[in-house]
């Protein structure tokens, strides 16, 4: 089975996606993303799913999941780089992702996370 | 000698005696109806053919329509039609063309009492008749053909993504609205969002004369894949009607920002951009 890596930049985790998720590959990207922000505590994930094609509901779950798994350890996930067809996909399957925030492209994500690692400061 | 031919000789004969002045007198008719819309010569020249074309097939009487023999003068009268169609002509008008020629032949052979010319005219008028007939269709047609190519080409000319502003594209939607359509939309839209990584879109409803519930649900569709992708759409130019249907129909446009005009979704958007418009003061240069 591939495994789909998770790289460390600064406060930020980025998980690019460039194979053909199958469901296990799937469920181990969850459980690796979990430990990772609980041993790095990081403020952010940016998921960039500019390479996937093809997508199920399962895998438009994954989203809402990874996001919900984030928000315990108070971090904010960001999905960048959809493309039209699966956004047109996700939409007819129902699934409307809320609760996660989206971006076109990876640098307008990392801009996403700054602003709300920097808001996150002034709260604190 | 067969007897098919024999059948029609007499008319023949006095058909291709007096070619030239049948086919005058049936473009000066058809010229009186069409009142200058196509020039005597431009008729003379088109009957002319017609004329040689049907001249061997008098003796028949055009039920086998379909056949062989009428190959010619099929292709000939729907090259015609084609281009009645495409002057404008009404199709009476085409149809009469050919059954002009009906009434010039009988004067031509009014004074002549024989009764086996007269048959034979029967005849040939059953042939015009039906040949009048194929024009007729071939002008509905030609008529379907055009209609078919125009709704392709309004498929793809009404819908143009325009980009007003670094990062905001618009979409003036115009006339109906159908599923085929605000799906080219919608694609078009998406597609045109990752080109030019624009973040917001406007999709402007100004020129569209009817919403339903359908339409409704593709257009908050849109909005939704938008979403998804990273970029915020805002709905501008709903009608005072319109809006009344939407609120009858009970559609919820939940967060979606919706803006009376175009000026006010691109006020919207630049001020989301971050982009700020200020009026000069007055009398200073720029």
């Amino acid at each position: 089975m591939e495994r789909v890596p998770i790289l460390k930049i600064g406060d930020v985790l980025l998980v690019s996606i460039q194979i053909d998720l199958q469901d296990q590959s799937v469920l181990a990207l969850q459980e690796d993303l979990a430990e990772k922000i609980s041993s790095t505590g990081a403020h952010g994930v940016v998921i960039d799913i500019s390479a996937v094609e093809i997508v199920d509901s399962f895998i438009g779950r994954m989203f809402a999941t990874i996001a919900s798994i984030s928000r315990l350890f108070d971090a904010d996930t960001v999905v960048v780089g959809m493309r039209p067809a699966v956004a047109i996909t996700l939409v007819e399957l129902g699934l409307t992702l809320d609760g996660v925030r989206t971006a076109l492209d990876l640098e307008r994500g990392m801009k996403i996370l700054g602003q709300l690692t920097a808001r996150r400061g002034r709260d604190a | 000698m067969t007897a098919d031919v024999e059948h029609g000789q007499a008319l023949t004969e006095l058909l291709r005696a007096n070619a030239d002045t049948v086919v005058e007198k049936w473009v000066a008719e058809v010229a009186a109806v069409l009142r200058g819309r196509a020039t005597r010569q431009e008729l003379a020249r088109d009957f002319r053919e017609l004329y040689d074309v049907v001249l061997p097939l008098v003796g028949t009487d055009g039920r086998d329509l379909a056949g062989a023999d009428f190959a010619e003068i099929r292709a000939l009268l729907e090259e015609y039609s084609r281009a009645r169609v495409r002057a404008g002509f009404t199709p009476s008008e085409t149809a009469s063309s050919v059954f002009s020629l009906k009434r010039t032949v009988f004067d031509l052979a009014e004074n002549d009492e024989d009764p086996q010319l007269f048959r034979q005219l029967m005849t040939f008028s059953g042939l015009l008749d039906a040949l009048g007939l194929w024009t007729f269709e071939s002008y509905a047609r030609a008529r379907e053909e055009i209609i078919r190519e125009q709704a392709e080409q309004l498929l793809e000319l009404t819908t143009p993504v325009v980009k007003l502003w670094e990062g905001v594209l618009a979409v003036p939607l115009v006339g109906t609205l159908d599923s085929e359509r605000t799906q080219i939309v919608m694609e078009k839209l998406l597609e045109a969002l990752v080109e030019t990584g624009s973040e917001h879109a406007i999709i402007d409803i100004t020129g569209v004369l009817a919403v339903d519930t359908q339409v409704a649900q593709h257009l908050l569709k849109t909005v939704v894949a938008a979403r998804l992708m990273g970029a915020e759409c805002i709905v501008s130019g709903i009608r005072p009607q319109i809006a009344q249907t939407i609120v009858a129909l009970g559609i919820e446009f939940g967060d979606i920002v919706t803006k009376a005009s175009l000026a006010d979704a691109l006020r919207h958007a630049l001020r989301r951009e971050g982009v700020h418009v200020v009026r000069r003061p007055a009398g200073e240069d720029v």
